[in-house]
This record gives C-alpha cells, sequence and structure tokens, in this order.
C-alpha cells in the first residue's frame, strides 16, 4: 500500500503591511567598528600579564601514548606551565551531550591520538617564540598503531579500531523511511524508470579568515572568562563547565566579534579548551591562536560522504521512490558530524514530493581530522548527487527538467511523512523565475550552458541533542528614559548580519528607528542563554523571541497611552516612527519619547522591560520552516585545458519576508563563492593521514577575479512560524551550486560529474574518456 | 640579533621603536605600536589581510621588515578617517554592505586605496577593480558588494571629507 501524501490545512497569508524599518537597506549597525578598524577580534585581545600559549600536536594519525615528559620545556627559562591530559579532569567531550556514547573527543587525550594533529599538550610562556620553542623540548612516547583512513576500509571486519568498543568503526547511523518504498520500485520496474548512481563528496575547510583564538583568564576565586572566537558562546560557557568541573555561571564567554564561523566554531576547540587548562594552571591569563597551517591540519572540516541513490519515477516524470545509502568521513569524532548525516539524508528527499523514501546513512570513524557542520549541514552534498541524477534521468527520458521539478516540487501546506511541516513554500515560483531567466538567455555557444539545481533548507533545528535546559532562544528589551533601547540577546554575530536583524525586527515591533536599539549580544554575562548561530536558525528563532521582548515592552508603554488618551474602549494604539496614535486617526497621538517618560514615571522610576523566548513544538522532527530556491550556474569550459569559467549566478530565492535586504544580498553572494569552491576548487587530500595543502597558496579559494556575476530574485511567501513572516536565508544558499556547476557541465559537454571538486582534472579526464568511447 | 632603534611613521606619527631587525612590518604595527585595525589571516603572504599603504602603494605588511619601512609613509585603517569624517571608500563599504565578518576589510580597504589613488582621474573598468583586490581573500561576502563599493567611489559618488 501505497501512503497518500497528506495536504495539510494551514493557512499562509501575504501582508500588505508597509514596514518603517523591515526590509529597507539599512547599514548594519557594526559596520562603523568594521571599516575602521576598532572591531576588536579576540586575535586582538591583549590582557594584562598575559602569557601565549602553543600546542604540541601528534605527528601520528593512530598511536597510544605511553608517556610525556616535559620536564625540558619546564626547566626552559620563560616558561610558565605546561599542561596534558593529566591536568585536567579527563573528561571526553562532545556536543551531543544527549548521547555519552557520542561525546568521544578529549581534547588532550590521555590514552590515544587518533589523527595527525591532534593536541597532546600545551605550553604557556611569556611569548610566543619561546613557547613555540619549548614545544620541541617535550618528549612524547607514542606506541604508533595501525590508522585506516578511508570509511569503507574503516567498516570492513579487519580493520584497526579506533574507539574502543565501537565496532567496525560505525559511530552513527541513520534510518530515514516513509510510504512503501519497495511497493514504488516495484511499480517503476514495471512501467517506469529507475537509475542508480554513486557519488563522492570532497572535503572542504570552513577557511575562517580568523583561525581559533582564545584568551581565558582565571583568578583565584575559581572564576573564568573567556575571550574566543566562536559561533556560541551559550555552548562554550556549557561545554567548558563540562571538561573543567565547573560551574556555568563561574564562565564567562566574551565573542564580541567573530571572524567568519560558517559551521566550523561551535564546538569546543583546542584553542578555548588548552587556554582555559593553562590559566588555570598559570592564574594567569592565556593566548592561543592557531596558525593558518594549525587551523587547517587541527579544526574540522566539511563531511566527504559516499552516496548511492536509487531514484524511481514513472515514464511521465512523476516520482515515486528513492532510496539512499551514505558512508559519510567522520574522522577521529564525532563533533556535529552526527546531525550532518541526520540532514544529509533528509535534505537529500528535498525539495520534493516521494511516494516512498528510505535512507540509511552511517557515520564512519577514521584516523583523519575530524568532519563536522558546514554552511549546509550536509545538503549542498545531497544536492550535489540529487539534482544531478535528476537531470541525468530527465535526460535519459527526454522529459524537460523544468517542467518535472515543477510536477514534483513541495508546495505550501504540505507534510513531508511524519518529519516536517511545511507551511510557505515558493518552490514552484522559483522554478517558474530560473526557467525564464535561463529560457532568456537564448542558445549560449559551444562548451558553455546553464544548469540549475533547486534546494531548500531549515531555518533552525528542532532537536535538542544538546539537552539545554533552556529556550533555543531568550531576548530582553529594556526602554531607557530617553526613549532609548537595550536589546539583549544571546545569538551570536559572525558577521552574517544577526545584530541588525535583531535591530531591524526589534526596531519595527517597538515603533522605533533603528538607530534607537542598541544590541548587546556575544556575552554570557549580559545574554540570556541562546544555542547561537548554526543551522539557519537566528533570524526565526533569535527573531520570535525578540518580537515577543518588544510586545512586551510595548504592550506595557501603550497600557500607559491607553489612560493618557482617553480613547473609546474600541479604538486601538499602535507606534510607528516614535510616533504613538490611533490607528484609525493617525493624526491622533503623542511622541513616543514623551510616553516613554510618563510610563516610567508611572512605573515608579522603573526602566520597562520586556522578555521574549523561543522553542518551537509540533513542528515535525527537523525544522519549524523551510527556505526554497533554485540556482542557475552559467559555465563556460575549454575544452582543452578543463578550465572552467563562471559568467553568471541566478538565484531565485523563497526566504519568506526578507528582514535585511543588504544582509540578504550579501548572503547571497557570499554563499555563492563558498558554494562555487566547493564545487570545483575546494578539497582536502591527504597522504597517508596528512593533509597536503594545509596553506593558503595550496589551498585554493575563490578570488574577485574569479568571482562572477550574482543576481537574485526574491519570491513573495509568507511564513506564519517566522517573525514577519521570515525564515532563513544565507546557509541554504550553499546547497544548490555544485550541483548547478555539474549540471551546466553536463549540458554543455554532455558528461557526468560524480566526484567533487570538479577540477580541470577531471574535466580533461571526462572529455578523453567521451573520445575514447566515440572513437570505439 | 642585535636590537635596533628605529622611527616608523605610520598615518602622520612617528613612532620610535626598539626592535628585533627580523620583526615584520605588521607585527611592529600590531604588537608595537599597538594599532590592532591590520590583521593577519596566513603565514604564506597568500590573504591579504595585512595589506596597509606604503607611500600610496599596497603592500602585505607580513612580506616585508619593519626596518624595510623605515622613513616612508606607512597607512593603516586607522589612517583613512580623519577627525571621524570617513574617507569615501569607507562610506561605500558601508552603503553597500561590503563587509561581514569584518576581518578582512582593513586589509581589503586599503588595496581598495590604493587601487583607487593609482587609478585617480582614470577610467577603469570592474576587472581592473577585480584585479585591484585579487590578493586579497575574502570568505564571507564573495567580493562583489566590495567591487560595487570600489566602482561608486570611482564613479565620484563620494567626496573627501
Amino acid at each position: 500500500m501505497s501512503t497518500e501524501i497528506k495536504e495539510l490545512k494551514f493557512t499562509t497569508f501575504k501582508t500588505n503591511i508597509k514596514y518603517s524599518v523591515i526590509n529597507k537597506r539599512v547599514h548594519n549597525i557594526d559596520g562603523l567598528a568594521k571599516v575602521t578598524g576598532r572591531a576588536t577580534y579576540t586575535f586582538d585581545v591583549k590582557l594584562p600579564n598575559m602569557l601565549y600559549g602553543k600546542i604540541l600536536r601528534s605527528p601520528h594519525p593512530h598511536a597510544r601514548i605511553v608517556n610525556i615528559d616535559a620536564s625540558k620545556a619546564l626547566a626552559m627559562p620563560g616558561v610558565i606551565a605546561v599542561a596534558t591530559g593529566k591536568d585536567t579532569p579527563g573528561v571526553k567531550q562532545g556536543i551531543w551531550r544527549r548521547y555519552p556514547e557520542l561525546c568521544d573527543e578529549q581534547i588532550l587525550p590521555l590514552e590515544k591520538v587518533r589523527y595527525i594533529g591532534e593536541p597532546v599538550a600545551a605550553v604557556a610562556a611569556v611569548t610566543e617564540e619561546i613557547a613555540e620553542k619549548a614545544l620541541e623540548l617535550i618528549d612524547v612516547e607514542y606506541e604508533v598503531l595501525p590508522p585506516v583512513f578511508q570509511p569503507l576500509d574503516a567498516i570492513r571486519k579487519d580493520a584497526p579500531i579506533i574507539h574502543e568498543g565501537v565496532e567496525r568503526n560505525i559511530n552513527v547511523t541513520r534510518h530515514i523511511e516513509w510510504g512503501d518504498v519497495d511497493d514504488a520500485f516495484a511499480e517503476a520496474e514495471k512501467d517506469g524508470y529507475i537509475r542508480e548512481d554513486w557519488f563522492r563528496t570532497s572535503s572542504q575547510h570552513h577557511m575562517c579568515m580568523e583561525t581559533r583564538a582564545a584568551v581565558s583568564s582565571f583568578t583565584p576565586d575559581g572564576k573564568l572568562t573567556v575571550y574566543c572566537s566562536t559561533q556560541s558562546p551559550y555552548y562554550m560557557q556549557a561545554l567548558l563547565a563540562g571538561v573543567l568541573d565547573m560551574r556555568e555561571g563561574d564562565i564567562r564567554v566574551i565573542a564580541h566579534y567573530v571572524g567568519g564561523g560558517f559551521g566550523g566554531k561551535f564546538e569546543l576547540d583546542a584553542a578555548i579548551f588548552c587556554s582555559a587548562v593553562l590559566s588555570k594552571k598559570t592564574f594567569r591569563p592565556v593566548k592561543i591562536v592557531f596558525t593558518r597551517e594549525e587551523d587547517f591540519i587541527a579544526s574540522k572540516r566539511r563531511t566527504p560522504m559516499h552516496y548511492y541513490i536509487r531514484t524511481a519515477m514513472k515514464k511521465d516524470g512523476t516520482f515515486l521512490a528513492r532510496e539512499v545509502r551514505v558512508f559519510t568521513n567522520g574522522g577521529a569524532y564525532t563533533g556535529m558530524g552526527a546531525t550532518a548525516l541526520y540532514l544529509t539524508g533528509f535534505f537529500c528527499s528535498f525539495p520534493y514530493k516521494w511516494r516512498g523514501y528510505r535512507y540509511d546513512g552511517y557515520r564512519v570513524y577514521t584516523n583523519t581530522l575530524p568532519s563536522t557542520a558546514m554552511r549546509g549541514f550536509g545538503a549542498p552534498q545531497a544536492m550535489f548527487c540529487s539534482e544531478q541524477q535528476i537531470e541525468w534521468m530527465c535526460a535519459d527520458l527526454g522529459l524537460d527538467p523544468y517542467e518535472v521539478r515543477r510536477k514534483n516540487a513541495h508546495t505550501e501546506c504540505y507534510e513531508v511523512p511524519g518529519q516536517a511541516y511545511i507551511q510557505s513554500c515558493g518552490m514552484t515560483q522559483c522554478i517558474d523565475k530560473i526557467e525564464a531567466w535561463a529560457k532568456s538567455k537564448g542558445n549560449l555557444g559551444p562548451n558553455r550552458a546553464i544548469g540549475v539545481s533547486a534546494a531548500g533548507f531549515m531555518s533552525g533545528g528542532i532537536f535538542n541533542w544538546f539537552d539545554t535546559p533552556y529556550s533555543f532562544s531568550s531576548a530582553v528589551v529594556v526602554i531607557n528614559y530617553d526613549g532609548k533601547v537595550d536589546l539583549y540577546v544571546g545569538c551570536q554575530e559572525i558577521g552574517q548580519g544577526s545584530n541588525t536583524t535583531m535591530a531591524i525586527i526589534c526596531a519595527e515591533t517597538l515603533g522605533v528607528k533603528i538607530e534607537d536599539i542598541n544590541v548587546y549580544s556575544g556575552d554570557t554575562a549580559h545574554s540570556p542563554a541562546d544555542l547561537g548561530a548554526w543551522g539557519s536558525r537566528q533570524t526565526l528563532m533569535a527573531g520570535n523571541a525578540v518580537k515577543m521582548a518588544a510586545e512586551d515592552a510595548k504592550r506595557q508603554l501603550l497600557e500607559f497611552a491607553y489612560a493618557e488618551m482617553g480613547l473609546n474602549i474600541v479604538y486601538d494604539l499602535d507606534i510607528k516612527d516614535r510616533w504613538v496614535h490611533v490607528i484609525a486617526r493617525p493624526e491622533r497621538g503623542m511622541k513616543y519619547e514623551d510616553l516613554v517618560k510618563r510610563a516610567i514615571r508611572g512605573k515608579d522610576g522603573q526602566r520597562i522591560i520586556g522578555r521574549g523566548y523561543y522553542t518551537p513544538h509540533r513542528k515535525g522532527m527537523i525544522s519549524p520552516a523551510y527556505s526554497y530556491m533554485m540556482q542557475a550556474v552559467d559555465a563556460e569550459i575549454d575544452p582543452e585545458t578543463g578550465k572552467i569559467t563562471l559568467h553568471e549566478v541566478m538565484t531565485a530565492h523563497d526566504c519568506g519576508q526578507p528582514i535585511n535586504p543588504l544582509g540578504l544580498i550579501g548572503q547571497l553572494e557570499g554563499a555563492a563563492s563558498m558554494a562555487l569552491g566547493f564545487g570545483y576548487l575546494e578539497d582536502q587530500p591527504m597522504d597517508e593521514g596528512k593533509i597536503l595543502n594545509p596553506n593558503l597558496v595550496d589551498y585554493k579559494v575563490i578570488r574577485a577575479t574569479e568571482m562572477p556575476k550574482t543576481d537574485m530574485i526574491e519570491i513573495d511567501t509568507y511564513e506564519a512560524e517566522g517573525p514577519y513572516g521570515a525564515k532563513e536565508a544565507g546557509e541554504g544558499l550553499t546547497n544548490p551550486t555544485a550541483a548547478a556547476l555539474g549540471n551546466a557541465i553536463f549540458h554543455a559537454l554532455g558528461f557526468q560529474m560524480k566526484e567533487l571538486p570538479i577540477t580541470p582534472e577531471k574535466i580533461v579526464n571526462a572529455l578523453k574518456e567521451k573520445k575514447e568511447k566515440q572513437g570505439k | 640579533m642585535e636590537k635596533r632603534l628605529i622611527t616608523l611613521n605610520v598615518n602622520g606619527i612617528d613612532y620610535e621603536l626598539y626592535i628585533n631587525p627580523k620583526t615584520l612590518l605588521v607585527e611592529a604595527i600590531r604588537d608595537h605600536i599597538g594599532l590592532t585595525g591590520t590583521k593577519r589571516g596566513c603565514d604564506t603572504v597568500s590573504c591579504g589581510a595585512c595589506t596597509v599603504m606604503i607611500d600610496d602603494m599596497s603592500v602585505k605588511s607580513c612580506s616585508i621588515l619593519a626596518v624595510q619601512a623605515e622613513g616612508k609613509k606607512i597607512t593603516t585603517v586607522e589612517g583613512l578617517e580623519k577627525n571621524g569624517e570617513l574617507s569615501p571608500i569607507q562610506k561605500a563599504f558601508l552603503d553597500n554592505g561590503s563587509y561581514q565578518c569584518g576581518f578582512c576589510t582593513p586589509g581589503m580597504l586599503m588595496s581598495a586605496s590604493a587601487f583607487l589613488k593609482e587609478n585617480e582621474g582614470k577610467d577603469v573598468t570592474e576587472e581592473e577593480i577585480r584585479e585591484g583586490i585579487e590578493g586579497n581573500i575574502c570568505r564571507c561576502t564573495g567580493y562583489n558588494s566590495i567591487v560595487r563599493a570600489i566602482e561608486s567611489v570611482v564613479k565620484g559618488n563620494y567626496k573627501e571629507g
């Protein structure tokens, strides 16, 4: 029996409200600090009496630590302390706190090292140079163990065991299933079309411009302050408390300016942990900054995946079922990789309706740099495979790929059976717009074509494997006597513009100007707990919390306005552009500043304080809302050299109500540059577990001269769950690009790229192969 | 190696430094003078985060020694504004949202400023602007908003001071 696709009866609606602040072009509120060099990053922090730390790293991919002798290093003048695993509570930590078996990483391990670059000891000295020299004086005796580097080797019975008790090195498995998959495949076997393909996606490094950095300061009263480059101060506070055996409230984490994150900075890293341990030993501030090489070899990376997809469709292009099997190279530890395993499996179904869908994912430990979250969080890998296969199936059957995508696309009020409730959805409109755009370009000439890919993404995760006892997002709004508003949020600004987005939402809700809002974020001492910047969660979750807090404060203000103005009870009041007024007669009113003064007098001098919070409920398994998009890449390939020239990237995008248009364009363009890099440039080749390109000479990222023109068509939708109808924008835009590039190459040259990145070498080889086949 | 007393002119001010002659200019600026606007993003002269202007030319300050910059006019991001008034390129960056995390921004601004100085009064193409900032990596913006900002200054949309 096949599962019927259930159309839910939600009401999605559009509003004709004219906003004062939302969707207006405003300067980023951190902009002035950033264009004048005033923004102070962890990299710039210098505290009195500060020491400098350096980390000794394992040269072996897999070895038992027999003994560490630091006596010579300690004897060196200028060296103040050395820390090894023995100086720590020895706690194995991880971000999946609900699952102790997935908390498997002990920074400064006591027993074993599991990848090249893993920290084994840390030195604090009066200068960085002395700390670096002291590393050479630490004797570590290793018993080298046999390593394994590839997931398909690591699952073999005779493979070395990386974590005791973990059979076949299988770290996490994930199964997602709905509908009757076998029944649908049987139907396709009779009278339909089935295709199966294997793909391999590569590693990608976050390559944040600011490398991992921390300054920790532990004082004799038992309190620890940590400046660090992180996407989630709250996570760092909670994780540090766990590994240092301290109370969360005794740890203050500060991250005012963060030089990029992209998914790489919300796990506890060695810069943060080792600086804290050394500071606890010395009672002095300790600063650790990773070199670029350390960042490449010993932070984390995008999860490389082996993908198998079998897809069944009717001959008219109606999708029937899909079966997906994925083995991911998890590297040495779990981290956020477990989430990537889940999300890649879910998003490989996106953005289409399937009668049956089955996914089995296996995350496999290897003796390599651990893999984790990176912008798109498993979805770019899924789309690279899925959207190319769909394109090939359409070509196999002679079907119009736009029509096939439209026919199967998610629509509003759709339930992904047992998984997700889709409310707003502009997928069809996105396809229409891109189709019209691509067709308007006409024939582009030889070796050049437009490739497209659809995609969607979540607006924050519903899951709570971190086991936080707090609301996912919280906000506090304080209105002062002069009408200025202090907004306290725990959502984290990492360059994506969340401070500005929250200020816009707060100003719109209160009816004031954006310059009336002071945002206080990035400091656990005053910011309420919030899970931080990952999974595209902040605009929706923190945005809802801010809206609620501002509404709470506004309600308190308006109580005084009603009393003051003596209106008939049927009249409603509102505030817009600092003018408190009767909605039906906007000229009747009073100044916001005057109302604030009276309200505070009326409250016996108390400032007006509004509180808001958000935790998703009853929204399925994945996310409260989903963005949709289709992207087109116009690419030209030199058939001699395989060199790709990118002419244009065009995106039709449904992010609900845009909040900050300048930020949105920035997210689109930034995502395109990072995702194009994933498509044809970036990789971390290894030899016996050693990364061969740990520097910016050999690790190529897109530069200004390679970046194509980018443009965007916004699709007008309203998301009922989001603040003012908004949903995610920015991370999801990383998802379609590599697939669209692959499809452009398919249409330009006629062959199928199943491995990332699509380098000139691979293109030349594929061309050679094609010629040989034609010759035969 | 014996330390040396040198004088560096940064943003119009002479700083006397007693330093190891092997000290890089970026170290002198950040660690000795204490101007932390200038960043470092690599150890291989690849990323451009440490770009400053020396006599109106853009130079990666990790690629030269402090002693080599003696007697020259060094400008860092802190030297772009005059009495609280932003320079045209800083204003254009604000208007175009040409930064996100902001870590590459000081270096990017200095490359852009040097490019603008070099091409003052000339017609420049978009390709030339892109080449002007090719040495600077930005991981956040995808560069196009930066190119738009430089273009708008070239077009004369922003006036000095």
